[in-house]
């Protein structure tokens, strides 16, 4: 596809997913109380964006990412949240 | 259209699912073992779970002249407790020979944790001893590139095992490549609001090539939807990918990764 048939494609919904980042952005700074290290990596994740980077979503799953390479001890929680305390700021 | 649905949940889906992806042009649907949403408190449940997959389910298929293939195992969520996946480990075998099981899955890690390791070797020992394919789930977000560093490593390290006989499910942008390098099959599984989805996977088939990836849903009792792959190939389609590069990957690629066992037969379309 030329470039311009990928706008023509796809802007709108990145326009729509783009102004649904920036409401929950003023969501989370109205609300009360503290971020914690998902916001931190969040907006970590929102310079990737404007990177001269080809590889933008792989570079964001990277910054989500944990960087240990050790099995952890034991899994206490069958979730995941998103996220990773460690990553990179 | 015509596509095969390799990644499904169906005991946990409605008849009316299998109206919709029989009408969509499914083929056939296969099933891996997975978590229920509640953790089993023996291994007697499991052992129900099995019957599910390989007698009942096949015949709910079979109203829509749909073939059911299904996976064996005990799902990563359930591998901390080592004991109850050891007895887990020991039904499979029994099950095996049943006509519809296409191998061990899928199996994999979820939390990263030792545990879940160990369960982890002892599958794809139980794979490389029946020798059985292997599908692999890797674990979900921020866990997902360990996770996939870590299962890559057992597998290679197991000298029985072909890597051509593995696919590693729920491939991302920072996943895929390690697992193609790997000379493994890599899944793309298409997703509302994780793993991937429908531009996302037709981006990485632009990037990586259309060679060893197959899509799927992976639909369960979560928020899933049992037709994002014809969904997925709307998608393709959009881009101007023509009706030959879609069927590779919706058709012929999943039937030359599960052909490699000899009792996925499904009738030509």
């Amino acid at each position: 596809m030329t470039r311009q048939q990928v706008l023509d494609l796809y802007f709108m919904d990145a326009r729509s997913k783009l102004i649904d980042l920036a409401a929950f952005l003023d969501r989370v700074d109205r609300a009360d109380g503290n971020e914690d290290f998902r916001m931190t990596a969040l907006r970590t994740t929102l310079k990737e964006l404007t990177s001269a980077s080809k590889e933008k979503a792989k570079q964001v799953l990277l910054t989500l990412s944990d960087p240990t390479i050790e099995p952890i001890a034991a899994a206490t929680t069958k979730a995941a949240c998103g996220a990773h305390p460690g990553a990179p700021t | 259209m015509r596509y095969i649905e390799p990644h499904a949940h169906m005991v946990s889906r409605v008849m009316d699912d299998y109206t919709k992806m029989t009408l969509a042009g499914c083929a056939a649907v296969c099933e891996p073992a997975f978590w229920a949403g509640f953790d089993r408190s023996s291994a007697d449940g499991f052992h129900d779970y099995f019957c599910q997959l390989t007698e009942h389910e096949p015949k709910r298929a079979a109203k829509f002249g749909l073939p059911h293939f299904s996976w064996l195992c005990i799902n990563p969520k359930e591998s901390e407790d080592v004991k109850l996946a050891e007895d887990v480990i020991a039904l499979i075998p029994k099950f095996l020979d049943r006509p519809n099981v296409l191998g061990i899955g899928e199996i994999g890690l979820n939390k990263n944790s030792r545990n879940e390791l160990r369960v982890l070797e002892m599958h794809v020992d139980l794979a490389a001893r029946h020798k059985q394919l292997i599908l692999v789930h890797t674990p979900h977000l921020e866990d997902k590139l360990k996770g996939t560093r870590l299962i890559l490593d057992v597998i290679k390290n197991h000298k029985s095992i072909h890597p051509g006989r593995v696919i590693i499910d729920h491939v991302e942008e920072h996943t895929v490549k390690l697992v193609l390098d790997a000379g493994m099959w890599a899944g793309m599984t298409l997703y509302p609001e994780s793993k991937c989805s429908p531009p996302r996977a037709v981006d990485m088939l632009e990037v990586y090539g259309n060679e060893r990836v197959w899509m799927n849903c992976a639909c369960d009792w979560g928020v899933s939807d049992p037709l994002a792959v014809p969904k997925t190939a709307l998608e393709m389609k959009k881009r101007g990918h023509t009706a030959e590069a879609i069927d590779k990957v919706i058709y012929q690629n999943p039937i030359k990764f599960l052909g490699q066992c000899p009792k996925f037969k499904i009738a030509e379309r």
